[in-house]
């Protein structure tokens, strides 16, 4: 682990794997609840944990690299919340992700619902969740062309990640799917489902 | 009746501003707020409001305004010739505007982004906790157009009597001091000592996200892609053209390009009222 330096007042942590980032955001979340630590934002990224707004990163950075945190495996996976999300496999590029997966439709829908993902991290845009959990053969290349316009409540893949577009946006992800599922609510508190550690189930729905 | 106050002319660009979002990026949820957030702080003490209340954000002036009631109002950040009806009002000192009166504040001359703050606050309904629009995710108002009537919200008392407000001139040329990292490892010496002698221009692509540069490309040491990361308020982001781009209010929340160095806080306000060409050079001031 390395603590960076990013400006003034925001230190950078650089985790040794990806799947150390859930241990070391709950902990400093953690830390934060309890005072022992303040910070304006805690931002869990790929293989990083940003804390911006810190009074005194100097000393902050020095506390985290004595800092022993709970390693992933022994976190209770039962602590973050499960989203359960109904989704009609129709997208464009079933046919694609299943060439790329030598299976036909229904193999893409078995794999994907069969599958725990968990929210890596959110980014892109307000509540579009970085969902990990699909294993390394199942990764598939970004579209060659974006589209212009994805409905909101697309069910996507790119790289080694899984996402459901909180909002219509532009996009380069393969779309497997949709969903009625209202994923970005500006009157709920957090305004999103998929808050970083949820864990999240794509459920087979039919058409209606 | 509440006081609203109508949009006669909105001007090129103008946007409802506060000091933005803070504490929602681990949702992707941009900060947005003023760019110049100490116009804005400025224009908000001088019409008694607290600071953080929404005001307007003018892009390069030109707009008309005009008040239901009587209020008190200020321009700062960009310089501007403010008139009330057809008398000559003063820029960054609080100006009374009596009921239904025009205010108009002409181009301008100086700077890039002006603010307007009224007494009271414009009170359209907060989103996630800010007024303040935010143009890369769309949160917040929409962009202020002509004809818009935008509620007031009421004055916490009378205004503060000044007669001169301080407020700092606005370069020819930038100097923007920086700190090192997270990413400086991920360049070359040379990229380096060229990020920290080399004068950059301002380019015309600059909008609210960020000050794109126009100068001597950095080379990277490092070329495979960086994961995406999390990137603050003022992270000098190198794209794979080379060129830096310096990140403002409504920066994305995650960024896969390496971040060299971060400008220091009060280097921002500069940068937002610098007009595409101006000059800019950094200055580091702590390895």
């Amino acid at each position: 682990m390395r603590v960076l330096r990013t400006g003034r007042a925001a230190l950078l942590i650089e985790c040794d794997a990806p799947t150390d980032v859930p241990a070391w955001y709950r902990s400093l979340l953690q830390r934060r609840a309890t005072g022992a630590l303040h910070a304006d934002e805690i931002v869990p990224a790929a293989q990083t944990v940003l804390l911006d707004g810190v009074t005194d990163p100097a000393r902050v950075a020095a506390e985290l690299r004595t800092l022993r945190i709970t390693p992933a495996a022994e976190l209770d996976p039962t602590a973050a919340g499960l989203v359960e999300i109904p989704t009609v496999y129709d997208g464009p590029d079933l046919d694609d992700v299943a060439r790329l997966w030598h299976t036909d439709r229904a193999g893409v829908l078995a794999v994907h619902t069969g599958t725990l993902f968990t929210v890596a991290f959110c980014g892109f845009a307000p509540g579009f969740a970085y969902l990990t959990g699909l294993p390394e053969r199942y990764h598939v290349p970004r579209r060659d062309s974006p589209r212009p316009r994805l409905a909101a409540g697309t069910v996507a893949l790119a790289g080694e990640f899984g996402a459901v577009y909180p909002n219509a946006s532009p996009g380069g992800w393969q779309c497997i799917g949709h969903t009625e599922i209202r994923l970005f609510d500006l009157d709920a508190d957090p305004p999103t489902l998929l808050v970083p550690g949820t864990r999240v189930r794509f459920v087979p729905q039919a058409v209606r | 009746m509440t006081a609203t106050l109508e949009v006669v002319r909105a001007g090129v660009r103008s946007t409802i501003q506060d000091l933005g979002r803070v504490g929602l990026a681990h949702l992707g949820v941009p900060r947005a707020g003023a760019l110049d957030a100490g116009a804005l702080r400025l224009a908000n003490r001088l019409v008694g409001n607290p600071e953080d209340a929404a005001g307007l954000e003018v892009t390069l002036g030109g707009c008309v305004l005009r008040p239901s009631k009587a209020v008190t109002l200020a321009v700062t950040g960009a310089g501007c010739a403010v008139w009330v009806d057809d008398r000559p009002a003063s820029w960054a000192l609080p100006v009374a505007v009596p009921a239904g009166a025009k205010v108009r504040i002409e181009r301008a001359t100086t700077g890039l982004r002006a603010y307007v703050a009224v007494g009271g606050g414009i009170a359209v309904p907060p989103v996630l906790g800010s007024r303040a629009t935010d143009t890369l995710s769309g949160l917040g108002p929409p962009q202020v157009q002509d004809g818009d009537v935008l509620p007031l919200g009421t004055p916490l008392g009378p205004p503060p009597g000044v007669d001169l407000a301080p407020y700092p001139a606005l370069p020819d040329e930038l100097t923007v001091g920086i700190r090192l990292g997270p990413r400086d490892d991920w360049f070359t010496t040379e990229a380096i000592e060229t990020l920290c002698t080399a004068s950059y221009a301002v380019s015309t692509l600059t909008d609210r996200v960020g000050a794109r540069l126009i100068g001597p490309p950095l080379t990277r040491a490092v070329t495979r892609e960086l994961p995406s990361e999390g990137v603050v308020l003022g992270a000098v982001q190198v794209p794979a053209n080379g060129q830096p781009l310096i990140f403002l209010a409504d920066h994305p929340t995650t960024g896969g390009y390496p971040v060299v160095a971060v400008v220091e806080p009060e280097a921002l306000g500069g940068i937002a009222q610098a007009r595409p060409g101006t000059a800019l050079r950094f200055r580091v001031v702590d390895r």
